[in-house]
């Protein structure tokens, strides 16, 4: 029995003790399965780089959300929606490949947005807050707009899973199939811009992007269907953000960074397993 | 179904001087063809003489640049149901977590709403396309842990799963073994006893034999007929660039005529 009490103490009471905790917690774990559903796509399209040039993108939007004194998630809304409309523009207009389209939107907006926080103030001191999240001030209003925001990206990805699943297999077999691979592939973009505008609050512009590659990435390595490739994300980071949010209590680490290395640790781990069972199995079969 | 039953025979392929390529550039002109059901036709090139720029213009990926063309008497990539797919690119060998059974699936994915469940019909449909093909036993096991040879089997199947009016097949054989290559081409015999339409693009001049048409390609038509009259030696030399003679269903190299740039 005397092992109950510091296992209590270190892994519940965190949580039972602090209500900042229990909406962290709950919070991080909508952001978790709203990350396991957009990043199954991230990972089988081969969207990181966009999504990555996305979660910087937000900056000059939230910077100038604060400058000029309007909603935060409405700056990010209108930083996302400047990265996919430049990025289809300059593909469209320069027939340079998307890659360069995207570095180009990339940086420029990340420099817009770091120029922008320099000359300013109102915003010292905000810009760890945009870049990393404040996981621990979450208010209800943030858990509700991550709950709305999970409803939508449910909905949107069921109506949606058919085409979805052809396109990852194979994009040209869906256009010859009569789905509109344009219209699904925008879709996916602006479900990965939804993700990160509604996430950075909690685990920030850039974290939210490790949540978005890492328990999908190990889903991807353990999963043989694309449904249950999505549950193994959920359930990687909601572990994650849980033990993320216990060691962050405990040693004091930053919360939403504690979560993220958590749940890229997790890939590795995962990688590792997989690689040693296969080569294990390859040795058996050759015994 | 028996598509080719009913009033008349109906043209499946329709192309007139149709002209063929990406953008500006030019792949494959002058293509007059006229595929009516239970026809096929095995189009023989080496690479970039035209074959899948043709296959993906007939599935309506990529607008023709001239000429005409009617797919099941509409516009290519109008009558999509009715047409069956396969490409030679798969994406699921980097990471898409997919068991083989759920590939066959797909082909029946666009004969439902978003949102209803399969019927009978299709499940029936799924079951005959690998029995077939011969991969029922590997329905449960993940596409990254099968053999090329197994997942082309798995392609194949799904392309019959589809139950299509018009089967457009880029190289269906690739990495096939014996047994792979007789199962496609019963399977192939069968759509084409049912009124399918196959276009297949092949280097494999004895899967090509097997078709009722051959058309030999080099950036144009070089020859278009029976096997027995298109598969010549003067043909062979104008299509690939090198003598070539087809020796029981394998191209034989004979002699080295000039530098071949396609």
């Amino acid at each position: 029995m005397e092992i109950v009490g510091p296992l209590v103490d270190t892994f519940f009471r965190p949580f039972l003790d602090n209500s900042f905790m229990q909406r962290a917690l709950l919070a991080g774990v909508l952001v978790a399965v709203v990350c396991a559903i957009v990043g199954t796509y991230v990972v089988l399209r081969g969207l990181a780089f966009i999504g990555d040039a996305l979660a910087h993108g937000v900056l000059p939007g939230v910077a100038g959300s604060v400058i000029f004194g309007f909603s935060s998630l409405l700056g990010a809304a209108i930083g996302a929606g400047v990265m996919i409309g430049g990025v289809s523009l300059v593909t469209k207009r320069s027939k340079l490949s998307s890659d360069t389209a995207i570095g180009l939107l990339f940086v420029g907006l990340l420099a817009a947005g770091v120029v922008m926080v320099s000359s300013s103030d109102r915003l010292t001191g905000d810009i760890d807050a945009i870049l990393f999240g404040e996981f621990l001030g979450v208010d209800s209003a943030d858990i509700i707009v991550l709950a709305v925001a999970l409803l939508a990206v449910l909905s949107v990805v069921v109506w949606s899973y058919r085409p979805f699943a052809v396109m990852c297999f194979d994009p040209d077999l869906a256009r010859a199939m009569g789905y509109r691979a344009d219209i699904h592939h925008r879709v996916m973009l602006v479900l990965v811009a939804a993700t990160i505008v509604v996430s950075f609050q909690s685990v920030g512009s850039l974290l939210v992007f490790g949540m978005l590659l890492g328990p999908a990435g190990a889903g991807a390595l353990i999963a043989r269907r694309i449904g249950v490739m999505m549950v193994w994300a959920a359930v990687i980071g909601s572990v994650s953000v849980y033990l993320g949010l216990v060691i962050s209590y405990h040693w004091d680490w930053a919360a939403g960074a504690s979560v993220v290395v958590v749940a890229v640790a997790f890939f590795f781990a995962v990688l590792v397993v997989v690689e040693v069972r296969r080569s294990w199995t390859s040795r058996a079969v050759a015994a | 179904m028996d598509v080719a039953g009913g009033g008349g025979m109906k043209p499946v392929v329709v192309a007139r001087r149709l002209a063929v390529g990406y953008g500006t550039r030019v792949v494959l002109t002058d293509v007059d063809t006229y595929l009516e059901p239970g026809g096929s036709v095995a189009l023989v090139g080496s690479n970039g003489s035209g074959k899948s720029t043709l296959l993906k213009t007939f599935a309506g990926l990529i607008r023709p640049l001239d000429g005409g063309l009617e797919i099941l008497g509409a516009a290519p990539g109008r009558a999509t149901r009715e047409v069956a797919y396969l490409s030679q690119y798969h994406r699921e060998g980097l990471a898409l977590p997919i068991r083989a059974i759920d590939v066959v699936r797909m082909a029946r994915f666009d004969q439902r709403g978003r949102l209803s469940r399969r019927q009978s019909v299709d499940d029936q449909a799924v079951a005959d396309g690998m029995r077939r093909m011969g991969v029922e036993h590997l329905a449960e096991r993940a596409m990254r842990d099968l053999s090329g040879g197994q997942q082309q089997r798995v392609y194949l199947a799904q392309v019959l799963a589809r139950r299509s009016r018009l089967l457009l097949l880029d190289e269906p054989t690739s990495g096939l073994d014996a047994p792979g290559r007789a199962l496609y081409l019963e399977a192939m015999e069968a759509e084409r006893a049912r009124g399918a339409v196959i276009v297949s693009a092949t280097h494999d001049v004895g899967e090509a034999s097997e078709c009722e048409r051959v058309m030999l390609l080099a950036g144009r038509v070089v020859a278009d007929g029976p096997p027995a009259v298109v598969l010549t030696p003067e043909n062979l030399l104008a299509t690939f660039g090198v003598g070539l003679t087809h020796v029981d269903g394998r191209l034989v190299v004979t002699e080295h005529t000039h530098d071949h740039d396609h």
